[in-house]
């Protein structure tokens, strides 16, 4: 039955999910106490990736958009809306002041962006394979079952040009085909959803938008080479989505698209899930494996690599959510059509996630190639508050940062890395001025440190001498030698570490330095930080002149340390000082002076 | 060693360890599921699990101690959980933490003098656009104050803990 209206009410996003549910129930009560339910249906989809602004609702098909709703707007919503089509002025998002991206009504810098692993995300239901099935879904694996061989399907790879969207950049039809020609009674296919790096939740995101898309592809990679098992290794801290997995797999095998003899072809594949326990370092992928066996999730030296011997010994295919999401458009459409996106040597789209002090946080699908310009003001819409754009940092703990000389060069796996940066899962954090890239070093060799396994020396000791060195450049205590031993140590952690957790660590501190040595240098000869974030480097001061004695920063002060009578200028002991600034913030009149 | 224990599975508990006795990797599964009950891993469960799936209990205490999320010890009756992704840092995550620890009168990883809150950092909720985060109980708060705390915190004082999910 066609319905006049259709309401979908972003669920993914797990953040604000209870006030998404309660949007949507609100609705569906207003839809039917004011008797539309037969021509207004409401539905519960996947992230429309506004993140910031949640609740977000669109109605079709006159595709207007309302954010920020809250359960009360329900009623004006049906009333004046879907029954009068005067649309709530008050809850339209406002394309001029936040130029944020729809799939198909496009307000200025949403024409950049292409949604392919991202199709389904918003569009659909992801509780209802129904909606999948709509779109397509599993008919890239009815092709594959019945008209490709295994060959076919990797060659359909190879054409698209797909590499692991993980971080590393491997190409995923090579693989596949090195698992495919081991001789095994058993192989595995593994989908890794151990999305750790701070600041990203691009897997989250589809996995919770369209969870279908995954299976899919995972069947389609156990047709491909010999697979009957797979697994989804997912982060325990993603409830929403193991939730929706669990359903999306009842519903597949309820309909013989998971389990014995799918659609009739004599070909069996099953999916389970394994949950994560937080640890970082299981996004390596040996780590990764011997955690899904049940043990401590320490990685082991490659060679062997898991296409040969991976899961309990046997030929694994191991790929990451973007990876699998992939998959099945590029089977329908075709290797050719994927393989014109992008650059020459990165084809596609890239999912990231745009966060940090960018004016629109949130979920973007780019293709390959476009710069990070368009990325930060036109799809980002500028940096927050009108400052000047620092940095900016992909591939999390790591990679590394880029600045402004870089903001025209398109991005790819090469032009990332020859910066000293690093692709990554997709995590891209816009910094300001007021970010110390000293602090922004120590945030990420801390977390490196945290994660680090400790199975090997250069790791576990380079790690935390590398801290403890930038901890005491931040504090005003550094030396000029402290820069070279960066670097040294740096070196030979790159070189000399087990897996990729402490191959990368050092390039948060690295990067900086390359980029912002000066800062690093202002740190240790002048003892101040140029960014006003390194605490123990600051001093707080009030200024006589504009000091109106109003007391409020006397009395916001945690310590005491601030005196001065009513209508007097008031005087900050120094010694007593914790340099919280909350003086700083408190003071009206800009009295309140930090160095 | 046999170590007698007195403490009783619950039948919800022992029909998963059942369930999952016998498929490899189990372990990761069957302490997850102890901690959705208990809210942590006490030592005498952690016995029984040993006794049941026949693993040493060293090799348990190994697993537990290297993922964050396992807990050895009792968190308060609402868990509060700090985002610190980069996001969250870069907007004062850190400054959300240092306000707990005055507001409750405890530091991280410990439980409040009257057993009402703990608070732990956890990384990346996954919510960077409404940086910076906490969850208490599972519920999102999200661009956070300083100042918003005190009456974040006031729905939960007292309050009884909803059925741990």
């Amino acid at each position: 039955m066609a319905f006049k209206h259709y309401v979908l009410v972003c669920g993914g996003e797990g953040c604000n999910t209870k006030r998404a549910l309660a949007v949507h129930d609100a609705l569906l009560k207003e839809v039917r106490e004011q008797g539309v339910e037969n021509e207004v249906q409401v539905l519960k989809t996947g992230s429309f990736g506004f993140c910031g602004e949640c609740a977000a609702v669109q109605i079709l098909p006159d595709q207007t958009l309302y954010v920020d709703v809250q359960a009360g707007d329900a009623a004006a919503i049906v009333t004046q809306h879907l029954k009068q089509g005067r649309p709530v002025a008050r809850l339209l998002f406002d394309p001029q002041t936040t130029a944020k991206y729809f799939p198909k009504d496009v307000p200025a810098g949403h024409q950049k962006q292409l949604r392919i692993v991202l199709r389904n995300c918003g569009v659909i239901d992801p509780e209802r394979i129904e909606d999948y099935l709509a779109r397509e879904g599993y008919a890239a694996l009815e092709k594959a079952l019945f008209k490709m061989k295994p060959d076919d399907v990797i060659e359909e790879l190879k054409k698209s040009g797909l590499r692991g969207r993980g971080g590393g950049g491997y190409p995923t039809w090579q693989k596949w085909l090195f698992t495919k020609k081991v001789a095994s009674d058993q192989k595995y296919i593994i989908c890794n959803a151990d999305e750790g790096d701070p600041g990203a939740y691009m897997d989250r995101s589809t996995l919770e938008g369209d969870p279908h898309s995954i299976l899919e592809a995972m069947a389609i990679a156990g047709y491909t080479v010999g697979a009957s098992q797979g697994y989804i290794y997912i982060r325990a801290e993603y409830p929403l989505a193991i939730n929706r997995l669990n359903m999306a797999i009842a519903q597949a095998r309820e309909l013989g698209l998971l389990g014995q003899g799918i659609l009739g072809s004599g070909f069996d594949f099953d999916i389970e899930l394994r949950l994560g326990a937080g640890a970082f370092v299981c996004g390596e992928e040996t780590a990764l494996i011997t955690s899904i066996e049940g043990n401590r999730g320490m990685p082991s030296p490659r060679p062997p690599y898991p296409a040969v011997k991976g899961l309990w010994q046997k030929p694994t295919v191991i790929n990451n959510v973007e990876t699998w999401a992939a998959i099945p458009v590029i089977l329908l459409k075709g290797g050719d059509w994927f393989g014109k996106i992008g650059t020459a040597t990165s084809k596609g789209t890239k999912v990231f996630a745009l966060t940090g002090k960018v004016n629109n946080c949130g979920l973007i699908e780019v293709p390959m190639g476009i710069t990070l310009r368009e990325i930060i003001y036109e799809i980002g819409g500028g940096i927050l508050g009108g400052k000047a754009f620092k940095a900016v940092q992909t591939g999390g703990p790591s990679g590394g940062v880029i600045t402004k000389d870089y903001l025209d060069m398109p991005i790819d796996y090469e032009s990332l890395g020859q910066l000293g940066s690093i692709m990554g899962s997709g995590g891209m954090i816009v910094m300001d001025e007021d970010d110390c890239m000293v602090d922004v070093s120590k945030f990420y060799l801390e977390f490196t440190v945290d994660e680090s396994c400790g199975k090997c020396a250069p790791c576990r000791i380079g790690g935390r001498t590398l801290y403890n060195l930038v901890d005491k450049i931040s504090k005003g205590q550094g030396t000029l030698h402290d820069i070279e031993q960066i670097r040294d140590i740096g070196h030979a952690m790159r070189k000399a570490s087990l897996c990729g957790l402490g191959q990368t660590a050092p390039n948060p501190a690295i990067s900086t330095l390359k980029y912002f040595e000066a800062e690093y240098l202002a740190h240790i000869n002048d003892k101040k930080c140029p960014a006003g974030k390194c605490r123990d480097l600051l001093t707080f001061f009030i200024l006589p002149d504009k000091c109106i004695g109003c007391t409020l920063c006397a009395r916001r002060c945690p310590v005491n340390c601030i005196s001065g009578d009513r209508r007097a200028v008031h005087v900050i002991d120094a010694a007593k000082c914790i340099k919280c600034g909350e003086c700083y913030q408190a003071c009206k009149f800009g009295a309140v002076e930090r160095t | 060693m046999q170590v007698e224990t007195q403490t009783e599975l619950s039948p919800a508990l022992l029909e998963f360890i059942r369930q999952w006795k016998d498929k490899p990797g189990n372990l990761i599964m069957v302490l997850h599921k102890v901690q959705e009950e208990y809210r942590y891993v006490p030592r005498e469960v952690a016995f029984k699990v040993a006794e049941l799936l026949e693993v040493p209990l060293a090799k348990i205490y190994g697993v537990i101690t290297f993922y964050h999320l396992f807990k050895l010890k009792q968190p308060g009756r609402h868990q509060i959980a700090v985002c610190m992704g980069t996001a969250c840092y870069l907007k004062g995550g850190e400054d959300l933490i240092r306000e707990l620890e005055a507001l409750i009168g405890a530091g991280v990883n410990r439980v409040s003098p009257d057993g009402e809150f703990s608070v732990e950092v956890v990384r990346c909720l996954g919510c960077c656009g409404l940086a910076p985060v906490l969850t208490i109980d599972g519920e999102v708060y999200g661009n956070l104050k300083k100042a918003d705390l005190p009456d974040v915190l006031a729905k939960y004082q007292g309050r009884q803990v909803a059925a741990v999910a």
